[in-house]
């Protein structure tokens, strides 16, 4: 497995989804500098991380998603190749049209970094095989503008073809929109694309891949994209 | 504008801060009346805040070396050996007045000065903390100020990268008029990859680096040698405005350029700017510098002499090029799309000499702008002993179960959760233990290493006796650290006080400084880097002395780290440490008896060492099950906080004659709350008679409630509640 992970400036994750990646999935791992055109040859996985690429200047991700590097990210997604966006990986994911809708600041209007519980809406794509559908996970989030929403059509259509990936639940795995972190419509916490090969999603699973640093509950996805990619292979 | 050739009036001399018998020293030393520019270069070498010409005696007093200190006060931030060729580097420093005036843009330039420090030594930064001191939570200004500075630290670290994961916060009258804002940075570096100030070599370019430079805060470091008046407000144009994103990409740059062998010598601009950091540079590199103003980087147009070197535009830096370096360096800043301009060199005169135009705006001698600045030995009166109040002396009709209540939900004993999950503290994926533990707890790189980090002090102690209050804040930082399972290595120290030409403030400082020092030789806890913060006052009345103690401890392997919740029903639960009931100065008698009186608990530096050292040897033999230390709120509130962590309830009994209140809520010190681990209940108690430790035995761990003896008993799901809503719900009551 080899994967990307896009540095812009302001990224600030890429070293915590690198980690995840060679530690969890045994990936090989490039840093790509945003000025690059190219994807390294043969990479199966692009991961664009958290952070605030270019200061989350004029809107989070709306810069980052015109720099160079998003071409050769652009087509590779759209020869059915893995993407994932993180944080402000899934905010720079939207800004570019690779996925629909957009993140608006949290419905409290402050950051918020803390722990919450995820529901996993589907669990047969190449990020999600390795849990359960409707497990749920303790996974943390961090973010300022993590507020998912979108027209009503384009809620429709992400609900009727299953492409909510992740949604924000209480403990008892009910889904309550007012409940939870940010605000975000019927708890919206990461999508997929039409092919279902590029997820975009706030929480970092990429935090919770290790016992001694709290929980494991963020390893299945990295899990789930080192089998899906074995599989291909 | 300010112009540039003005005569040098008494009255100019005075908005400069600077007394008449200063620049009459000055003006011998230089041999003539000074331009405007000098002038400006003067004042901002020789304020309190750069020069720390009130403290310096006193502070070197201080414990600084040990066999692990690398480099102590005096260097961007001090640097700690802890093994494996790895280096911790660490500093606090203060932000006070400029959150005052600006919460959100003060306190994140806070963060950003202090990240600074540290990555200038060539330091990663791993950690960020904080010590915050607000006015009554019932004047109008708190809100905002506390909103204000709490989204100003996390819009600064969070988007720079950096877990905030640690830090304190109080409320208190006496900071109505004047907030605390103390930042603390953490960082590693490779021991033998430091970078330091000291310029060397004659005739090296000295280049400047990173954001451009604007009109903001000019003379920021004078405002923060001054007291407040009732205009305040109209200082907001010195409050300068930070750029988080400029500062992650100038760490990038910088440790590239460290990597890539081109830095001789690097110095951050903070305080008072190009002129602290250039004359630093050379000083304590015994050499001259000469700068061409010209190509500084401006973000203005028309700027003089006199604002660039006042400027304290932030995310900027100054350094001295290896031979031959240059190009390398400026492709690195290029790439990183940052400001790079040979603005200098390094000469062999000794002088500063700026010149601007073609015009010599300043010729100054160096090493006496540097480090021979004044020196005062201010007078002092020592701050009288207050009486201590034994037990019968606090007479309370209040209940353990109320007073537990109400002390739990008060702004002070409160959870902050509200504040700490403002503040990414997850990132980087190295934090073992977050907010709201005795102390956090950050792997080193890949484990099994770990640092365990807190800050410290009590500053209501530090009002009723300095010594003591000083003692205690060490006390209380080492026993934080020891708390979970560290071995207490280093501080750094933040000391903010009200006007030190006051002699009954001065005594508080001197009497602060004293104890700190006593406490940290005893425990050998070096003081390694700190910051002075002098003049904390409004239209003449201080704040309670505070001197943070921001505390560093190394743990060997992090799988034997401990944390306060509890962890299995039916674990015995003691306390460790002579229990005596000591009122005087605590919350109790503050928060329910609403007396502020009283000596404050001594604080017995041997029976600290042989405690702490006790719990420690408990933790990494695995024989407790759960540690935390007993600080503000006593016995009780120590109890209470362990039961709401691990979401189970105990029984505890006294089992002797002491007043209850006395018993369950006395802040005396050195102690610490521990289960047993499962079965270790005497084994504990046979180490304790041989160390000759006082260990009591209060009760055991289990069901849903804690049951008090003779009292009603508390659901723990219902105290947590209160104790975590108290906030959240001040602050959404914001008007």
């Amino acid at each position: 497995m080899k994967s990307a992970v896009i540095l812009f400036p302001g990224s600030n994750r890429e070293h915590d989804a690198a980690r995840a990646l060679k530690l969890v999935a045994g990936s090989n791992v490039n840093i790509v500098w945003h000025g690059e055109s190219e994807l390294p040859k043969h990479t199966d996985l692009v991961v664009l991380p958290g952070g605030f690429s270019y200061g989350d200047y004029l809107r989070c991700g709306a810069i980052a998603a015109r720099a160079n590097i998003m071409g050769a990210v652009r087509a590779h997604a759209e020869k059915g190749g893995l993407v994932l966006g993180i944080c402000n990986g899934f905010q720079i994911l939207c800004e570019a049209g690779l996925l629909p809708g957009v993140l608006v600041r949290n419905a409290k209007l402050r950051f918020v970094c803390r722990e919450v519980f995820l529901r996993v809406e589907r669990a047969d794509t190449a990020f999600t095989r390795a849990y359960r559908k409707n497990e749920l996970l303790r996974i943390p989030i961090a973010h300022g503008e993590g507020n998912y929403t979108a027209d009503e059509t384009t809620i429709k259509q992400l609900e009727a073809e299953g492409r909510v990936a992740f949604r924000y639940a209480r403990a008892d795995g009910q889904i309550d929109q007012a409940d939870g972190p940010n605000g975000a419509i019927n708890g919206i916490a990461g999508i997929y694309s039409e092919k279902l090969n590029v997820l975009g999603m706030m929480p970092h699973p990429e935090n919770n891949i290790e016992a001694q640093i709290g929980r494991t509950d963020g390893r299945g996805l990295f899990e789930s994209l080192a089998a899906a990619l074995k599989a291909a292979a | 504008m300010i112009p540039n050739t003005p005569r040098i009036t008494p009255e100019l001399v005075a908005e400069h801060g600077l007394k008449p018998d200063e620049y009459q020293r000055f003006v011998e030393l230089i041999g003539r009346e000074p331009t405007i520019t000098e002038l400006g270069i003067v004042s901002a070498m020789w304020n309190e805040h750069c020069s720390y010409k009130s403290s310096k005696v006193w502070l070197r007093t201080l414990p600084t070396s040990g066999p692990r200190v690398i480099q102590g006060p005096g260097e961007n931030a001090g640097v700690v050996d802890i093994g494996d060729g790895l280096a911790v580097v660490f500093k606090m420093e203060s932000h006070n007045h400029p959150s005052f005036i600006e919460p959100y843009q003060g306190a994140g330039t806070g963060v950003g000065g202090i990240l600074r420090d540290v990555f200038t030594m060539g330091a990663r930064p791993i950690a960020a903390l904080n010590a915050l001191r607000f006015g009554n939570c019932h004047h109008p200004r708190t809100r905002q100020l506390l909103a204000g500075v709490v989204a100003g630290i996390g819009g600064y670290g969070n988007s720079f990268g950096v877990p905030t994961v640690g830090g304190s916060i109080g409320f208190h009258g006496r900071y109505n008029g004047n907030i605390l804002v103390n930042a603390m940075a953490v960082g590693l570096a490779k021991t033998d990859e430091i970078f330091y100030a000291a310029a060397a070599g004659v005739g090296r370019s000295i280049v400047y680096l990173g954001s451009k430079t604007g009109r903001d805060g000019i003379h920021g470091a004078t405002m923060a040698s001054a007291e407040f008046g009732a205009d305040a407000e109209e200082k907001r144009p010195t409050v300068q405005v930070g750029d988080p994103f400029a500062e992650k990409l100038l760490l990038e740059a910088c440790l590239e350029i460290m990597k890539a062998g081109c830095v001789v010598a690097i110095q951050d601009m903070g305080a008072a700017g190009l002129t602290c950091s250039a004359v630093e540079m050379g000083a304590k590199g015994d050499l001259g510098v000469e700068l061409n103003l010209d190509a500084v980087p401006c973000r203005e147009t028309g700027m003089s002499a006199y604002e660039m070197m006042l400027s304290e535009s932030q995310e900027r830096m100054l350094m001295v090029i290896a031979d031959g370096k240059e190009a390398e360096a400026e492709a690195i800043f290029k790439k990183w799309g940052l400001d790079f301009a040979v603005v200098g060199k390094t000469t062999d005169t000794l002088r500063f000499v700026v010149k601007h135009k073609g015009v010599v705006e300043a010729d100054l001698p160096i090493k006496e702008l540097g480090d021979e600045a004044p020196e005062y030995y201010r007078p002092f009166n020592e701050t009288p002993a207050r009486p201590i109040l034994t037990p019968a002396d606090v007479p309370t009709s209040v209940t353990l179960a109320d007073a537990l209540e109400q002390m739990l939900s008060s702004p002070d004993l409160c959870s902050k959760r509200w504040v700490w999950e403002q503040y990414d503290h997850l990132i980087l994926g190295n934090t073992v233990q977050k907010p709201g533990g005795d102390a956090a707890v950050v792997r080193v790189e890949e484990g099994p290493k770990a640092l365990a980090l807190t800050t410290d002090v009590t500053p209501r102690y530090c009002e009723a006796d300095p010594f003591e209050g000083g003692k205690q804040a060490v006390a209380e930082a080492w026993r934080n650290l020891t708390a979970v399972g560290a071995t207490p290595i280093a501080v750094t120290d933040n000391l903010n006080f009200g006007n030190p030409e006051k002699p009954d403030t001065m005594g508080q400082f001197v009497g602060c400084v004293k104890g700190i020092g006593a406490a940290c030789e005893a425990l050998d806890f070096p003081v390694v880097s700190g910051n002075v913060s002098l003049y904390n006052e409004t239209n003449g009345k201080g704040i309670l002395p505070t001197p943070t103690i921001g505390g560093v401890g190394l743990i060997d392997d992090l799988s034997k780290t401990m944390t306060l919740a509890f962890k299995a029903a039916g674990e015995p639960i003691y306390v460790i440490g002579k229990t005596e009931g000591w009122l005087g100065a605590s919350i109790y008698l503050g928060l329910i008896c609403e007396r502020e009186e009283g000596a404050p608990p001594p604080v017995d530096l041997v029976a600290e060492k042989r405690n702490g050292d006790f719990v420690r040897a408990l933790i990494l033999d695995g024989l407790v099950s759960a540690a935390h230390d007993v600080s503000d709120g006593g016995l009780l509130v120590a109890v209470a906080e362990m039961a709401m962590a691990g979401n189970l309830g105990a029984a505890v009994d006294s089992h002797c004659n002491m007043a209850p209140h006395a018993f369950w809520f006395g802040e005396d010190q050195a102690r610490y709350v521990v289960t047993a681990a499962h079965g270790q209940g005497s084994e504990i108690l046979r180490r304790a008679e041989a160390a000759g430790v006082p260990i009591t035995k209060i009760g055991k761990t289990g069901g849903d409630r804690l049951i008090l003896p003779g009292d009603r008993s508390i659901f723990v799901e219902a105290l947590r509640d209160r104790h975590e809503t108290w906030l959240p719900i001040y602050m959404s009551s914001m008007s």
